[in-house]
């Protein structure tokens, strides 16, 4: 894969999704293979179930500003599906990626509800008419098998490792949970890794169709 | 996480702009750090007490902002010291400034100040930077992840020199942002600390006029410094069509702006890393290569205003200029920068435009539009806070005077909204709350009749609400002060405070009793379990009718983040759908449309409400809530 530069990843979600450790995680394992890592983050409301996104800055060359200009993400990781079309809306184009957990987080208006939330169909509808191609991933059910749905976050790395869509080999980012974790949550948390990595791996995108 | 001790000089790291500062204060030999918590402030501090043990350094969370740079001056002792806060923060410590800045300081010491622009984790928005023009104090803007760490070593020693506090403003994309930083050597710091007054006066302002003569003469020798410095630098063509000066976030916004209109031929970028005083020489040379100027800068336009202070002062060596910024509405004057809006601002200015692909952008936001709602910022699943304004809720209800809650800073100040049942109904700055209710609960002779609850939170208690509490009982006002007890402070991250038994660096330490405290005002001092709502809303009632003088409930329930980190949920809670009546129950859907906690959905197609097990976390608080007692509540 010709490698862009800079790389413009965006991973985005729900307060409370574990955002910030993704970026963190990748980010760190970046550095490590040398290469120049900005992440800028929403904050603030981000425990408190608002929507919250990290924007990731990947180059061989220089060091990028924390913020991505509207319509330049190259790839757009999803941990909850609103969320993602939400963010493609302002920094996607033709030429986008997306790779977007399948499980939606209610917002209030939909949970007391007020709002209607989009059906899987109408949300990949979107994605086949936006993205060059696009991943639904069901992370939180893989994560909910393991027994701890927060995991769904680690779910989604493994998913976007697999893809091919980062510049990081999977021990790369094994390795970095193993300086980063404790050792009570590093299996579990390497078990969605891998099982996210197969996911992806085990299958094409779900889009565009042929 | 990895420490900002973990990794050897000359390695690259990934640090947020506040560990990078961090970092900087451990390569100049820090010895003493305070701050009390506030974003984008905080992690300075807090990754700091992280390795205070292994550096046997002194890292404290002070119990507000004014002592935690009045104890940082204990760098008189010659021990270098860093002090941090959000722009609030200095609004608090700045009585201490204004007159720390006439004393002066030995041993290095540096205030680091994070302005929030457009108020992301704040209740106002305020550029900081004018307090360098205030207190005439030398002021560092880092613009990149290294610059950070690189320029707070450097300020203790600019500190030095001029035998005064130095000062660093960042912004929330500086420090809560992350880059690759290449570190250099920890030093550690001596340890000969001791106070050794050598001339009469010299740690007081007095003699004032002959001392702001001296900090006079400490602006000069900071400006001949900031005139060499390495933080300032240009990039650009020799004679630019258009000058960028910039400072700050606006120095990647300004190099990306530049990249992505091709402009790099025509568009000259000087950046500032020393803002006040101007380095004027250089800047002055820059500006006579140029007739376009445009000054990219987050929330005021200080330094465009300090640019065309110093060409009132020279214009006669400069050609026409003309500048472009916030006064001439080519960037906005409220809210944060970002790429975009500096490329708006150039392609206008230049007169080209920005390709964009407008197809792509109209089709995206019709297909997007309809799927696309708002997400409301709300109580978390279990939170006491909900559970608390519910009770006072009902309470004041069933009072029926017409009381209501003066608020103050915290999670709760979500309570002016929908999850908190719109119960706060004012909330400006730490403390007053409590400060307010003094005030009206002093309105009795000019006809007010309305009970006051004051609400305000464990760490804010601590912080300024005691002097409004004292105050009260001296003058005899008449309110309920609402003690929301999670036992952190959580809206910033969960720091230990004075109440909660441990120190900054996790170790234990003496827990102020806040019962105690208040009790020995001799008052009416209670607590109450926001989770019994039943029993919260009688106590509420019962102090709020208890008409004369200050009462003190305090709500007590820790904060259900840290409840889920240490303890296991205490409940299974479950809707029984054949209770569950839905629609047709005569409750208009209270659990879910009234009381809105994000784990108790409405499932529209079985029409009947649902625990999303994956979001609730075991309060069973909802079950109390239930007419028809539909929400089962079974021990877990």
């Amino acid at each position: 894969m010709k490698e862009k530069d800079p790389l413009n990843v965006i991973v985005t979600g729900v307060g409370g999704q574990g955002n910030v450790l993704v970026s963190q995680f990748m980010g760190r394992a970046l550095v490590r293979a040398g290469y120049h890592v900005t992440i800028g983050e929403t904050y603030g409301a981000s425990q408190r179930g608002g929507a919250v996104m990290s924007h990731l800055r990947i180059s061989r060359q220089a060091q990028y500003g924390p913020l991505i200009p509207s319509g330049q993400a190259d790839v757009i990781l999803g941990l909850e599906p609103v969320e993602t079309l939400r963010v493609l809306a302002q920094y996607g184009n033709p030429d986008v990626t997306v790779i977007t957990n399948s499980r939606p987080v209610y917002p209030l208006s939909v949970a007391i509800g007020a709002a209607r939330y989009p059906t899987v169909d109408e949300i990949m509808g979107a994605l086949e008419e936006l993205t060059s191609s696009a991943w639904l991933i069901n992370a939180t059910e893989i994560a909910v098998e393991l027994g701890a749905p927060i995991l769904a976050n680690i779910v989604m790395v493994g998913a976007l490792v697999g893809a091919g869509l980062v510049p990081l080999g999977p021990e790369e980012v094994e390795l970095e949970f193993q300086e980063s974790l404790s050792a009570d949550r590093l299996d579990l948390n390497l078990k969605a890794f891998r099982r996210g990595l197969a996911e992806a791996r085990a299958r094409q995108p779900a889009t565009p169709s042929a | 996480m990895t420490s900002i001790t973990a990794y050897e000089p000359g390695a690259s790291q990934l640090l947020m702009g506040n560990e990078a500062i961090a970092r900087g204060a451990l390569e100049a030999g820090l010895g003493f750090a305070s701050a009390y918590p506030g974003n984008p402030s905080s992690e300075i501090i807090g990754s700091l007490a992280e390795v205070a043990r292994e550096m046997d350094i002194h890292v404290e969370w002070s119990v507000n902002e004014k002592v935690a740079l009045e104890a940082a001056a204990a760098s008189f002792a010659g021990v270098r010291a860093i002090v941090a806060m959000k722009q609030n923060g200095l609004n608090v410590a700045s009585d201490f400034l204004m007159n720390l800045n006439l004393t002066g300081t030995s041993a290095g010491l540096v205030l680091v100040i994070c302005d929030d622009p457009a108020g992301l984790s704040s209740t106002n928005e305020q550029d900081s930077r004018p307090v360098a023009k205030w207190a005439e104090l030398p002021l560092l803007e880092p613009a990149t992840f290294q610059e950070a760490k690189d320029m707070t070593k450097w300020a203790f020693e600019l500190s030095e020199k001029i035998r005064n506090v130095c000062l660093i403003r960042s912004v929330t994309r500086v420090s809560h942002a992350r880059g690759d930083v290449r570190l250099a050597e920890l030093m550690p710091p001596g340890r000969s600390a001791r106070f050794a007054p050598t001339m009469l006066g010299q740690f007081t302002p007095l003699l004032v006029t002959l001392k702001h003569n001296m900090l006079h003469q400490k602006v000069k020798q900071a400006r001949e410094a900031f005139e060499t410095s390495e933080f300032n630098w240009y990039t650009g063509p020799e004679k630019p069509e258009l000058l960028i000066v910039t400072c700050g976030s606006g120095w990647y916004y300004s190099l990306e702006a530049v990249r992505v209109l091709g402009l790099e031929e025509s568009v000259g970028i000087l950046k500032l890393g020393t803002t006040w005083p101007l380095p004027e020489k250089l800047v002055q040379e820059h500006l006579a290569r140029t007739e376009k100027v445009l000054v990219v800068e987050e929330v005021d336009p200080f330094l465009e205003g300090n640019l065309k202070e110093l060409v009132g002062d020279v214009f006669s060596t400069l050609g026409p200029l003309t500048f472009y910024g916030k006064r001439s509405g080519h960037l906005p004057t409220v809210g944060e920068l970002d790429p975009d809006r500096v490329m708006t601002a150039v392609s206008t200015i230049l007169g080209r435009e920005r390709a964009v692909d407008a197809d792509y952008a109209k089709k995206s936001q019709e297909l997007t539009q309809s799927m696309v709602q708002n997400r409301m910022v709300g109580f978390c699943a279990g939170c006491p806070h909900r559970a608390t304004l519910w009770s006072v809720k009902n309470a004041l209800k069933l009072d029926g005077r017409g009381g209501f809650v003066t608020g103050d800073i915290g999670c709760y100040t979500l309570g002016l909204g929908p999850s908190g049942f719109f119960q706060l109904k004012t909330v400006q700055s730490m403390g007053s709350g409590a400060g307010l209710a003094c005030g009206f609960g002093n309105l009795g002779k000019l006809g007010f009749g309305q009970p006051v609850l004051a609400v305000c939170g464990d760490s804010t208690f601590f912080h300024a609400t005691i002097p409004a509490l004292i105050n009260g009982v001296y003058n005899q006002a008449n309110f309920t002060l609402l003690i929301l007890d999670n036992s952190a402070t959580a809206m910033t991250g969960f720091q230990p405070h004075a109440g909660t038994g441990a120190s900054a660096t996790g170790d234990p330490a003496p827990s102020v009793d806040m019962e105690g405290l208040c009790r020995s005002l001799g008052i009416r001092v209670e607590v109450a379990d926001p989770f019994d709502l039943q029993e919260t809303t009688e106590k509420i009632l019962d102090f709020m009718r208890c008409d004369g003088g200050v009462r003190v409930l305090i709500s007590r329930r820790k904060c259900a983040l840290v409840r889920a980190k240490a303890e296991k949920a205490a409940f299974k809670v479950w809707v029984d759908s054949e209770k569950c009546r839905g629609e047709s129950c005569g409750c208009a859907r209270l659990c879910t449309r009234v009381f809105q906690c994000p784990g108790l959905v409405w499932d529209s197609e079985g029409q009947k409400a649902k625990i999303d097990e994956v979001i609730c976390s075991g309060c069973g608080v909802c079950a109390d809530i239930c007419p028809a007692s539909a929400i089962i509540r079974e021990a877990a």
